[in-house]
């Protein structure tokens, strides 16, 4: 057996800046994970869709154009509509503090601002991974 | 769980996926269900893509996905990535090139990293292929990681080999001679909207006039620029020709008992290995025997015939 954790990484909505994300996916993968990195402007259906074919243990979003309301929490209910509540849902990029209850509350178990040690993330997944 | 062979003859997405997911993580749980599906592959036409990193793969696989879903045939599609060797990661990006294609239900994309397998695949893709197949889908694509020289086991899997190549290699053509030259049934030069193409075709236009010589079939040389979608017509024409020439042929025999005996010995190969290095131990017996080694008690042939003795009893 030899079981590797995989992580979807991914830009949901409209904002075209994919550093963080990008450095965040080469973080991941330092760590051992696979990581499945599906580029720009994807809809909630496409994340969710690809989520389901690449069977992943994680869900990763990066926002940083203020969507992140409409946007995370789409992902993280159409997962669970998709029977895929084992699926930890994190989200990164520029979120105001008082946001951050509301999106836990709506299952996005983690959120990670700007100058959050890549460390960090790797350690929270690897505790709260589910599967 | 059950009765994931059942709903992956159904063609359910979250079962394909989980199987997989099995499969490549060597879950014994996997190898019932596999067992399960065999009766029902061998329907699809499995075509392997290779060629060097950057030369436009992904984006081959796209345009050619489309024009098999406007004939309404199902597509199947394994990319495969570069494991790294230091951390067991791996960034799979080639999905990115597909998204397109992500909501299309008759279309499923799994990005594999090789996990250590060295030749262009990964050890789980025969598997992979098997339920792909069983799950229904007319076309396979089978994408390897951007290779070198050496990394040809595609050809173990794939009905038809596409090489993909790009204008202003130059003289680097002449390296890839040996080896993945070896094994194309068609040659593509992407990219064909750059300089140097004409070279680059006429290049290996040659090589094919050398190594087809006493050939019934010529290896046909295309050219296309896959972003802008064109050529992608005539190659996919030219791919159903090689499976016509096949089936007229005792090639495609041939070439699918290439791949059981390809899916046979890495089965066997896994499960020796696993046996070896799962078990704890064995796992401290070889930590001892390094130490012996080290000390010159023992030597490393008499070593491993220790505990291949151990296995084989």
């Amino acid at each position: 057996m030899n079981k590797k954790i995989r992580v979807l990484i991914a830009k949901p909505g409209l904002d075209g800046h994919d550093r963080g994300a990008k450095v965040v996916a080469r973080a991941l993968r330092d760590s051992g994970m696979e990581v499945i990195y599906t580029g720009l402007h994807q809809t909630a259906d496409m994340i969710v869709e690809a989520a389901i074919q690449e069977d992943v243990d994680v869900v990763g979003l990066s926002l940083l154009s203020g969507a992140h309301m409409t946007l995370f929490v789409d992902v993280a209910r159409l997962l669970k509509k998709n029977d895929m509540e084992d699926v930890l849902v994190l989200g990164g990029g520029i979120i105001p503090e008082e946001d951050i209850p509301k999106l836990r509350k709506e299952g996005i178990a983690g959120v990670f601002g700007p100058g959050t040690p890549c460390e960090e993330i790797v350690s929270f997944i690897k505790k709260n991974v589910k599967r | 769980m059950k009765d994931i062979a059942k709903k992956v003859l159904q063609g359910d997405p979250r079962s394909i996926a989980r199987l997989i997911t099995l499969s490549e993580n060597n879950d014994p749980k996997a190898i019932d269900a596999m067992k399960k599906i065999h009766p029902h592959t061998g329907k699809a036409h499995v075509i392997g893509i290779t060629g060097v990193m950057g030369s436009g793969k992904s984006t081959l696989i796209y345009e050619l996905t489309r024009i098999y879903r406007e004939k309404g045939k199902k597509v199947g599609i394994i990319a495969i990535d570069p494991t790294s060797p230091f951390s067991g990661g791996a960034l799979l990006g080639d999905r990115v090139r597909m998204t397109q294609l992500g909501m299309d239900e008759d279309v499923f994309i799994r990005s594999m990293g090789t996990r250590g397998m060295l030749g262009g695949l990964t050890s789980a893709v025969y598997d992979v292929v098997e339920i792909l197949d069983a799950s229904g889908k007319d076309i396979i694509f089978v994408e390897t990681v951007g290779v070198g020289q050496a990394e040809v086991d595609v050809i173990k899997i794939a009905d038809t080999t596409l090489v993909i190549i790009v204008p202003g290699l130059g003289d680097s053509i002449q390296t890839l001679k040996a080896g993945v030259m070896e094994i194309a049934d068609m040659y593509v030069v992407n990219k064909a909207d750059r300089d140097g193409v004409d070279q680059a075709v006429a290049e290996i236009e040659s090589l094919v006039d050398i190594t087809c010589a006493n050939k019934d079939r010529k290896t046909p040389v295309l050219t296309t620029v896959a972003k802008k979608g064109e050529g992608i017509k005539e190659l996919s024409d030219e791919i159903e020709e090689h499976l016509k020439y096949l089936e007229k042929t005792k090639e495609f025999e041939k070439q699918r008992r290439l791949r059981y005996e390809a899916e046979l010995i890495e089965i066997i190969r896994k499960r020796l290995m696993n046996l070896i290095f799962d078990e704890s131990t064995f796992k401290e017996k070889i930590e001892d025997l390094i130490d012996k080694i080290r000390k010159k008690e023992i030597d490393p042939h008499s070593a491993a015939e220790e505990i291949l003795g151990k296995i084989l009893k």
